[in-house]
């Protein structure tokens, strides 16, 4: 191992003409990719490429909820498991849930819960499954973002869907959606997800500290960065249901069809998926 | 990406879907004097009224519906039948068209039994009851159950039926539509591969226009198709 202390002293997060480290601009994002609906079995799904995070989302229900007494007569569960596959970190990660994980499952679970219509659907539970494939920081927003197109996907009703994205502070400047080594060596890192339509914030956790003015600052980035997200789900969804169309007398298409890449990348030339830092 | 010709426009969840003096329907939901979509659907407005008709989701039983279920389990005096739906539907033993003496279900349904019933009611904790007084409901045996979106019901049955009415004339066979988006069909075996056929496409492009006429030429193709070379 190298001695980390060392690194911080020499890595030099934004250089000298106001680049991070992967050459983008302070208030700009990584590449995004989105894909609605890649999942056979499940109810509703989306996949995500957000740099260098690979997720997977799926939604199942309204359901029975099981087991009985978790059952709401009231309304619906909003239940998330957010899980990253051993193999999606560099150090193998042990598979389960952790501390963290089901940190994350219940701030997201909650996040969608006030989106979601749960009245329509008293003693049932909605079911958000965000597997991490590959992680690059920015995970949550990520599956939060990609669970949100998988749900609206699946038909559940609900009051807008929710884009999500992180903001930060690497050598003193306020920086929208941190990679990997941002967050690492970096000085705060302030994840929020809004409902883009009305602007309330559905969820926010930090780590480190911002000063006021910064995470005013941190905070506009986000929502900012939210709307163009917000944009590039709504085309996913679009493209999804464009595609039942022209493919219309296969009777049952083979395994889900890799669909073009299309104009799916948003305003970045990116020179590589996964960034200049490479996994 | 939108606007294909045939290809009705799509609404996501949250869009704008109607302005003030529009009422919202099912599908949609109302904030500040706006109506907005609450799923992923097709945009209908009718006599003040937007609906979103959402192209996925599940079955949610309301009284009267028709649908098909399979037996699951049986108490002594109720089976309890799987309607694809996120609720458990018992049907009581008084609701069938059989007398059953208590703690005899086993003779008339057994568990794995396709039936044929009706929705008796659902109360505001949407507890179901079936029933299988209605004339039509019975004990499906033979043919084929197949499963579509029920969101794409109404299509396959079409105004007043006539898609169904079609598909059951151009290829001869039983067709019960269920709400809950199981169908069950009986014919010929070349028959029933047909009529499943011309349902899968009706369920893919169920936002298209022009639907009748391309379920007419794909019945009339394969029907041709299966006949020609064959030895009759």
């Amino acid at each position: 191992m190298e001695d980390i202390e060392h690194i911080q002293k020499e890595m030099k997060l934004i250089d000298g003409k106001g680049r991070r480290l992967d050459g983008r601009k302070p208030d700009e994002l990584r590449p995004v990719r989105i894909e609605a609906g890649v999942l056979r079995r499940a109810d509703g799904s989306a996949y995500m490429e957000w740099g260098g995070n690979k997720v997977l989302a799926a939604v199942y229900g309204p359901r029975e909820a099981h087991p009985r007494h978790l059952q709401d007569p009231a309304r619906a569960l909003v239940q998330c498991r957010y899980n990253m596959a051993p193999f999606s970190v560099t150090d193998r990660k042990r598979p389960g849930p952790d501390r963290r994980s089901v940190e994350i499952s219940k701030v997201i679970s909650e996040a969608f819960s006030s989106v979601v219509f749960k009245e329509q659907f008293p003693r049932t539970s909605v079911d958000i499954f965000i597997e991490v494939l590959q992680a690059d920081a920015g995970t949550r927003c990520a599956g939060l973002t990609a669970a949100s197109v998988a749900l609206a996907d699946a038909g559940v009703p609900m009051r807008d869907l929710v884009a999500s994205c992180a903001s930060g502070k690497i050598d003193g400047v306020v920086c929208l959606d941190l990679n990997k080594d941002e967050d690492n060596f970096g000085d705060a890192d302030c994840p929020m997800a809004v409902i883009p339509r009305t602007g309330e914030i559905v969820l926010l956790q930090m780590d480190g500290h911002l000063t006021y003015d910064e995470f005013q600052k941190a905070m506009s980035l986000s929502l900012g960065a939210a709307q163009r997200l917000y944009e590039l789900q709504r085309d996913a969804l679009r493209r999804r249901y464009a595609v039942t169309l022209q493919d219309i007398l296969k009777e049952s298409p083979p395994a889900p069809m890799v669909a073009g890449p299309a104009e799916s990348e948003p305003e970045l030339p990116a020179e590589d998926d996964f960034g200049s830092e490479g996994i | 990406m939108q606007g294909t010709e045939g290809l009705r426009p799509i609404v996501i969840p949250g869009e704008a879907v109607g302005g003030p003096g529009l009422k919202p329907g099912p599908g949609t939901y109302s904030e500040s004097g706006q109506v907005f979509a609450a799923q992923l659907g097709i945009r209908t407005e009718r006599d003040g009224l937007v609906t979103v008709i959402p192209l996925n989701g599940r079955y949610l039983p309301e009284r009267g519906d028709a649908v098909i279920g399979e037996v699951v389990d049986l108490g002594p005096s109720h089976w309890l039948v799987d309607i694809n739906s996120p609720y458990p539907a018992p049907l009581h033993a008084t609701e069938s068209p059989w007398r059953v003496e208590f703690g005899d279900t086993a003779r008339y349904l057994k568990a794995g039994d396709v039936i044929m019933c009706h929705v008796l009611s659902v109360d505001e904790i949407k507890r179901v009851q079936l029933t299988m007084s209605e004339r039509e409901a019975r004990r499906l045996t033979g043919g084929m159950v197949m499963e579509i979106s029920p969101t794409k019901v109404p299509r396959v049955i079409g105004k007043q039926g006539s898609m169904v009415s079609l598909i059951k004339e151009l290829t001869h066979c039983q067709i019960y539509v269920g709400q809950n988006g199981r169908i069950w069909l009986d014919g010929t075996d070349r028959d029933t591969a047909i009529a499943a056929r011309a349902i899968r496409l009706i369920e893919e492009r169920a936002q298209a226009f022009g639907l009748t006429e391309a379920v007419r030429e794909l019945i009339e193709r394969a029907r041709q198709e299966t006949r020609g070379p064959g030895p009759s």
